[in-house]
């Protein structure tokens, strides 16, 4: 059955659409873009009028149009290790100007078709139609060409004397796969804010030396307790200061103190709604699936600072509203058990996730990404200590504090850990929290082995099987509850 | 003393840390675990009590720690966890967290939560600004919090005076271990990687004052040698750490000498003083600034290549043929740092080989035949 997209989710998809667009536009105009981490003060760029892309976005993207496995592997080809974070070997190959691309006949410039491509082919009743070696027909409709690795230098390098030269060459360009991830332009600047990892330091220098850029920094050292002290503050707030000047020298221009509020009163306002989204995974059932979450963070990362985002988020909370009001939801299987989904979702395999989940009526109410991007504050330091308190830069006890005020607010029965290979800062106190919310909370955890981004680090027996295993957990729980 | 005798101590300080602990505390000391990258020792030092560094252990299993820790994290963190949590690092006083990768950042969580009610954990977080005056600022308020955790334990006030003693102590100690550095790369002969290896470790393990005039002794017997006619090859040393004598066998077995090294567990900490005068906290704040060409560290110039030309020169000026780069598994900064060290060495000519190792690592044959190989190249 087909999901009705409500307003207010297609108002989303536009908002990121655009802000690609965007940045495209700006390029061929020879403008500065620039790549940021996701949780860099995005303010700070909006002063200047910057257009700044998302590279974690992008490799999310990237990832869940199943090309994470060939740029990882590119990646790992120019030396980078396949223990690496998936998100940034994906960013690293593409800044090194790899892509993927489709295959075609240098000859006939025509695309070469993979025969196991494409959905099977139905009927005017619905029912699928069998080829003659009784395996179902492929609908040509949807077959695709072969995946292949391109270089954009190797392309731009190739003479264009001869007509023939010229249009291969062209062809080559418009080969490399046209969703938007896969068409980012390169990088002017590159903005770093470590405060969800340090391997994003790392990361961001990497893309420097590669491109040839300038590199601003702003680092969030990690934090040992629940408040933010004043020496942590004034460490942060200079380098906002710093972090300013080196715009104004990027930019030639002043500091826009009225656009900066501008952006402020939006990224506010965005980060509001987006809260006020995820509450609604509160009702019981919920309206939606904590699964569409992830697909509208897109958009707190790419556009938190535009009135647009702002907007949107407004506008599904309006039919958010409106689904409650008449009993509808979007999740498409009648909801027996909720639970947190702890993590980054594994991208390239959503299906595989959401799979045994619809088989036993769990759904995803609580995602920890709700309260990680609810930036809200009133003034400048205000906004250092709202950066500062990203999931992996608080301590245990906050963590701890966020996932267990959602799993309460949002009445979770369980919780589903992903040990996310990609993300060692995450994963690296989960086993302690899982212990901390059956204890506190009284609730079943499950882990399985993931990763955000490299389809080969999951293994859907192992996944399946401790779903199971989690809902026998609640099952029990719920009946002991009523027992 | 004798070069061999004074090896020999070197080697059974290496090798038995815990009897290093129970003697400190039999003789009434308070010990301080400090565990990677970058702490401020000195303060150890100056509150009256003996630091000891925990870097893994060649010896240990991981077992209990899988309790907080999956799989993929460096074993170097997990089994000093493994160790606080089997009992090895029970007479113990205190523990400093610093948290400068990713792996030490939710460890230092795990340490503190295993350790809770039994050893004091004081969390240090290193900016990686370390340069600007603001960065200065807050290592130093980092370091204040980290003096006054050390003062609590050990009942002492750290006085400037005392703290300027201790800079002095241990800028002694890494004037004399970057001596040794340099002559057991001119006197390969006489010692062996298995014997470097154990001169360095065993610094962790002692008291600087103790440790330096060892070192400063040995280091004069080497200065009164004749130059050496080494036969064999010459290779400089990369990674976070390669102190296991089994594997560092293979080198002398295969007359490889290490010329010089760039591993966090030896020549990277090694590298900085702190300056004898003014605020002596100052000065370490400093000195944590002044750090420079380390993985681990954030480069305000990342878009040149200056760490990489730094280990080339390095390898260029110690006489080194090539470079064998230790990869600790998982070490994602030094994973993150490969590509562009290779493209470095790649175009100055001069070979490498990268060698995965672990600490829970106990068959060696692998590497054997890769260094065996390697000797060829060079």
């Amino acid at each position: 059955m087909a999901k009705e997209v409500s307003p207010g989710v297609l108002a989303l998809r536009k908002v990121v659409e655009d802000v690609y667009a965007d940045a495209r536009e700006a390029k061929k105009q020879g403008k500065l873009v620039g790549w940021s981490s996701s949780k860099f003060p995005c303010e700070l760029a909006a002063a200047f009028d910057l257009d700044v892309m998302y590279p974690e976005n992008q490799a999310a993207g990237i990832a869940a149009n199943r090309d994470g496995e060939i740029m990882c592997q590119a990646a790992e080809d120019l030396g980078f290790d396949n223990d690496i974070c998936g998100y940034a070997r994906i960013s690293l190959a593409y800044a090194a100007g790899k892509r993927a691309s489709r295959k075609f006949d240098p000859e006939t410039l025509e695309y070469v078709i993979n025969p196991a491509s494409g959905r099977p082919l139905k009927d005017e009743n619905g029912k699928v139609v069998m080829g003659e070696d009784g395996k179902p027909k492929k609908d040509p409709k949807t077959m695709q060409p072969y995946t292949v690795l391109d270089d954009i230098h190797e392309i731009e390098a190739l003479p264009e004397t001869t007509e023939k030269e010229i249009a291969y060459k062209n062809f080559r360009r418009e080969a490399i796969k046209p969703y938007r991830q896969m068409r980012m332009p390169q990088p002017d600047f590159v903005l770093c804010c470590n405060n969800i990892c340090n391997c994003m330091t790392k990361w961001y220098e990497n893309i420097a030396r590669m491109c040839n850029v300038p590199l601003i920094m702003i680092d969030i050292p990690y934090n040992n307790t629940v408040e933010v002290h004043d020496t942590n503050v004034a460490y942060v707030r200079a380098q906002f200061d710093h972090a300013i000047k080196q715009l104004e020298e990027l930019t030639g221009k002043k500091f826009d103190e009225k656009k900066f509020e501008e952006a402020c009163a939006n990224a506010n306002r965005t980060a509001s709604a987006w809260l006020r989204v995820c509450d609604y995974l509160q009702y019981k059932p919920a309206p939606y699936s904590g699964f569409d979450l992830f697909n509208h963070m897109a958009d707190v990362v790419t556009a938190r600072g535009r009135v647009q985002a702002a907007e949107a988020f407004e506008q599904l909370e309006k039919d958010l509203a409106e689904a409650v009001k008449v009993g509808k939801s979007t999740t498409p299987f009648p909801e027996k058990y909720r639970v947190m989904f702890e993590g980054i979702p594994c991208w390239p395999k959503l299906p595989n996730l959401f799979k045994p989940l619809k088989e036993h009526g769990v759904n995803v109410t609580a995602v920890v990404y709700a309260p990680a991007f609810g930036f809200v504050y009133n003034n400048m330091d205000e906004m250092v200590r709202a950066y500062y308190k990203a999931p992996n830069s608080v301590c245990i006890e906050q963590g701890v504090s966020w996932r267990e005020g959602i799993c309460k607010d949002n009445k979770v029965d369980g919780v589903l850990v992903h040990y996310n290979r990609s993300c060692k800062p995450w994963s690296g106190y989960m086993a302690e929290m899982q212990r901390r919310f059956t204890e506190d909370l009284g609730i079943p955890c499950a882990g399985f082995d993931g990763d955000q981004a490299d389809p080969r680090n999951f293994n859907e027996a192992q996944y399946e099987t401790r779903v199971q295993g989690l809902v026998e957990a609640m099952e029990a729980n719920a009946e002991n509850k009523e027992g | 003393m004798s070069i061999e005798v004074l090896l020999k101590e070197f080697a059974e300080i290496s090798e038995h840390p815990r009897r290093q602990i129970q003697a400190f505390k039999a003789e009434g000391k308070k010990v301080v675990g400090v565990l990677p990258y970058y702490a401020p020792e000195e303060l150890v030092y100056a509150a009256g009590m003996v630091p000891m560094g925990i870097w893994g252990s060649n010896k240990k299993t991981i077992s209990m720690a899988k309790e907080y820790c999956a799989t993929f994290y460096c074993t170097i963190a997990q089994l000093a966890l493994e160790m606080l949590l089997d009992g090895t690092l029970d007479d113990l006083d205190g523990l400093i967290t610093p948290t400068i990768c990713d792996t030490l950042r939710p460890m230092s969580q795990n340490f503190r939560v295993a350790m809770k009610d039994k050893l004091p954990c004081i969390f240090l977080a290193h900016p990686q600004q370390r340069k600007p005056a603001f960065g200065i600022q807050f290592t130093m308020d980092q370091y204040q919090h980290v003096k006054g955790e050390l003062e609590k334990i050990s009942g002492n006030t750290i006085t400037d005076e005392a703290l300027r003693e201790a800079i002095k102590v241990y800028n002694r100690s890494r004037a004399a271990r970057r001596e040794f550095v340099k002559l057991a790369g001119e006197h390969p002969d006489v010692i062996s990687a298995v014997s470097r290896s154990a001169v360095l470790r065993s610094a962790w393990f002692m008291i600087k004052d103790d440790h330096t005039a060892k070192v400063e002794a040995l280091n004069a017997e080497l200065r009164a040698l004749p130059p050496c006619d080494w036969k064999g090859k010459k290779i400089l040393t990369s990674g976070i750490i390669c102190d296991n004598p089994k594997l560092l066998q293979i080198f002398d077995d295969n007359q490889i000498a290490i010329a010089a090294d760039d591993v966090a567990h030896e020549s990277r900490m090694i590298r900085v003083d702190a300056a004898e005068t003014g605020d002596p906290m100052m000065a370490l704040a400093q000195q944590f600034a002044d750090q420079d060409y380390d993985i681990l560290l954030y480069d305000e110039n990342s878009n040149q290549n200056r760490r990489a030309d730094f280990v080339v020169k390095q390898i260029k000026d110690s006489g080194a043929q090539g470079l064998v780069l230790f990869m600790q598994q998982f070490c994602d900064p030094e994973e993150m740092e490969y590509p562009y060290l290779k493209k470095a060495l790649d175009a100055a000519g001069i070979p490498h080989i990268k060698l995965g190792v672990d600490q829970q690592m106990r068959d060696f044959g692998q590497a054997s035949t890769a260094i065996q190989a390697f000797a060829d190249v060079l």
